[in-house]
């Protein structure tokens, strides 16, 4: 296989945009990705989308975006893992540069939310959990984690407090993040009192409603060497895994046994350990995903992620930062490009372009994306050449 | 709801059918086509779940989904049933504040939704607290 770089970045602001239509804000993030490359067309392109069916009526997705997108008759992939879309969109386009099929490809994500009622937005969420088994008896997506939650909290002690702690620290480095659906910081006292949506989460321990697109040009290392003007990030290695997607046919609930196995198999391609990880994006859907991830990515002991953020550990300075971009939680989460505006935000910090919100000396990066409660995970760990 | 889609699901959510390995004694609920690994469903049998177990986790919904707005708040559950097997379904007759992992509940037959476009209205099983010295039936 050949060695693959990501050469072009592009996102617009997220967040309630009633003016721009989905097509509009997925070209305004590839428009931006393909100027940051230097470049005006690419080979193929993969979009990440986890149901613009339900959310605005509309499929048939790769097709009218490469239309919109202006480059006719471009080879266009729709993906769909959840909201795990753009982490998978990525790996697809990561294996077609590194099969030689393609030098240059877009892989881009976008989730229109807010053109349909909150009611039509949490069915379709809904989708992504076991229709027959979970959703028909009334489970809701913060339920699912509210009951990884309390077996967290029973079996290991993680208190209520240190769940509060996710959002406001991913507040903390949102408000840095011009992006970000909400750039303002919280406090403790304020996740603590907030609105309960299902016990123990509250709404700000939960990411919200976004419409965004978010997009990345890859190009093998030659390619890139030979175009690219900015510092190289290569993607060293990817893990790929599903799980069940019922909760209740799991062994454990308190850990993910998809992002374990995505990130043992992303470790091994990387040539990488968990101590060589500089900072991380992970999939903070609820502050709960973000305390279970931690552990299961190798940072801390199974029980210790908890603690780990109430000392500041996952901070922009602390022994791994976690989620400098906001997260999921601040930055917004339209699913279908969470996995793309992740890869983005590692190679903003190896690039050293992430402003107030920089890792000093930042030189690998990873990040973990996640689809439902878990049912599946990639891992895709960068370096800066 | 299409009247198929909850139809075909009754005999798991009227009489809890499950399945069992006849080689490793493994339970799978709902039912599959073929045991994991195997590609083979020959060594599946009918099994019946036992009706009693214990709260594994539970969580208090405050924002429900359109079809169960008329219920929140309700409480969703995971029970771990005596022999072992783990099920997801609502935790009925409680509002949630009391209860606690571990605790002993049977799971009864019960109306879970009532769907207005159609008109099916669909039954299947609550977990209920077990009361200490009632036996119910």
């Amino acid at each position: 296989m050949r060695e693959v770089a990501i050469i072009g970045v592009g996102m617009g602001k997220w967040g309630e945009i009633w003016n721009d239509s989905l097509r509009d804000i997925y070209v305004e993030a590839a428009v931006l990705a393909l100027k940051d490359a230097g470049i005006d067309k690419v080979d193929s392109m993969y979009v990440g989308s986890m149901t613009p069916g339900l959310f605005v009526g509309q499929e048939h997705l790769g097709s009218l975006l490469a239309d919109y997108l202006g480059i006719k008759n471009l080879p266009c992939t729709r993906v769909e893992s959840a909201c795990a879309s753009g982490g998978v969109a990525l790996k697809s386009a990561f294996l077609e540069v590194a099969s030689g099929y393609s030098d240059l490809v877009i892989a881009g994500g976008v989730e229109k939310m807010t053109d349909c009622s909150g009611d039509d937005a949490t069915y379709a969420l809904a989708t992504a959990a076991d229709q027959e088994y979970e959703v028909f008896h009334g489970a809701t997506f913060p339920g699912l984690y509210a009951m990884m939650a309390r077996r967290h909290m029973f079996e290991y002690g993680t208190t209520r407090e240190q769940l509060a702690y996710v959002a406001v620290k991913n507040h903390k480095n949102g408000a840095k993040n011009p992006k970000a659906q909400y750039p303002f910081e919280v406090t403790l006292e304020g996740v603590m009192s907030s609105v309960m949506v299902a016990d123990p989460l509250r709404i700000l321990d939960c990411s919200p409603i976004t419409d965004g697109a978010a997009c990345v040009v890859l190009a093998d290392l030659e390619t890139a060497k030979r175009i690219c003007k900015k510092p190289i990030v290569k993607i060293l290695g990817f893990g790929h895994a599903t799980d069940t997607i019922a909760l209740h046919a799991r062994e454990s609930l308190t850990r993910l046994d998809a992002t374990i196995v995505a990130a043992e198999r992303a470790y091994k391609m990387a040539g990488k350990k968990p101590s060589d990880i500089d900072f991380a994006e992970v999939h903070d859907c609820f502050t709960i995903a973000e305390i279970i991830v931690s552990e299961d990515l190798g940072f801390f002991e199974k029980g210790k992620g908890g603690p780990a953020v109430e000392a500041g550990e996952t901070q922009i300075g602390g022994k791994i930062p976690i989620n400098t971009s906001g997260g999921l939680k601040s930055k917004g989460h339209p699913v279908g490009a969470t996995g793309i505006a992740q890869a983005i935000e590692i190679v903003s910090q190896l690039r050293g372009e992430a402003g107030d919100r920089q890792v000093k000396g930042a030189k690998v990066g990873l990040a973990q994306n996640m689809g439902g409660s878990g049912g599946s995970c990639t891992v895709h760990i960068m370096e800066v050449v | 709801m299409f009247p198929a889609r909850t139809w075909r699901e009754n005999p798991q959510r009227y009489r809890l059918e499950a399945q069992k390995c006849s080689k490793c004694s493994s339970v799978y609920f709902p039912p599959r086509k073929v045991a994991p690994g195997t590609l083979d469903g020959s060594c599946l049998e009918p099994y019946t779940l036992p009706n009693d177990g214990t709260i594994y986790t539970f969580t208090r919904i405050n924002v429900p989904p359109n079809q169960f707005k008329d219920a929140a708040p309700y409480v969703v559950g995971i029970v771990e049933l005596t022999d072992g097997t783990k099920i997801m379904c609502q935790i009925a007759d409680t509002d949630g504040m009391e209860l606690e992992i571990g605790q002993k509940v049977k799971l009864e037959f019960r109306r879970v939704q009532t769907d207005g476009e159609h008109g099916v209205l669909a039954y299947g099983y609550k977990a209920v607290p077990a009361i200490p010295g009632v036996t119910t039936v």
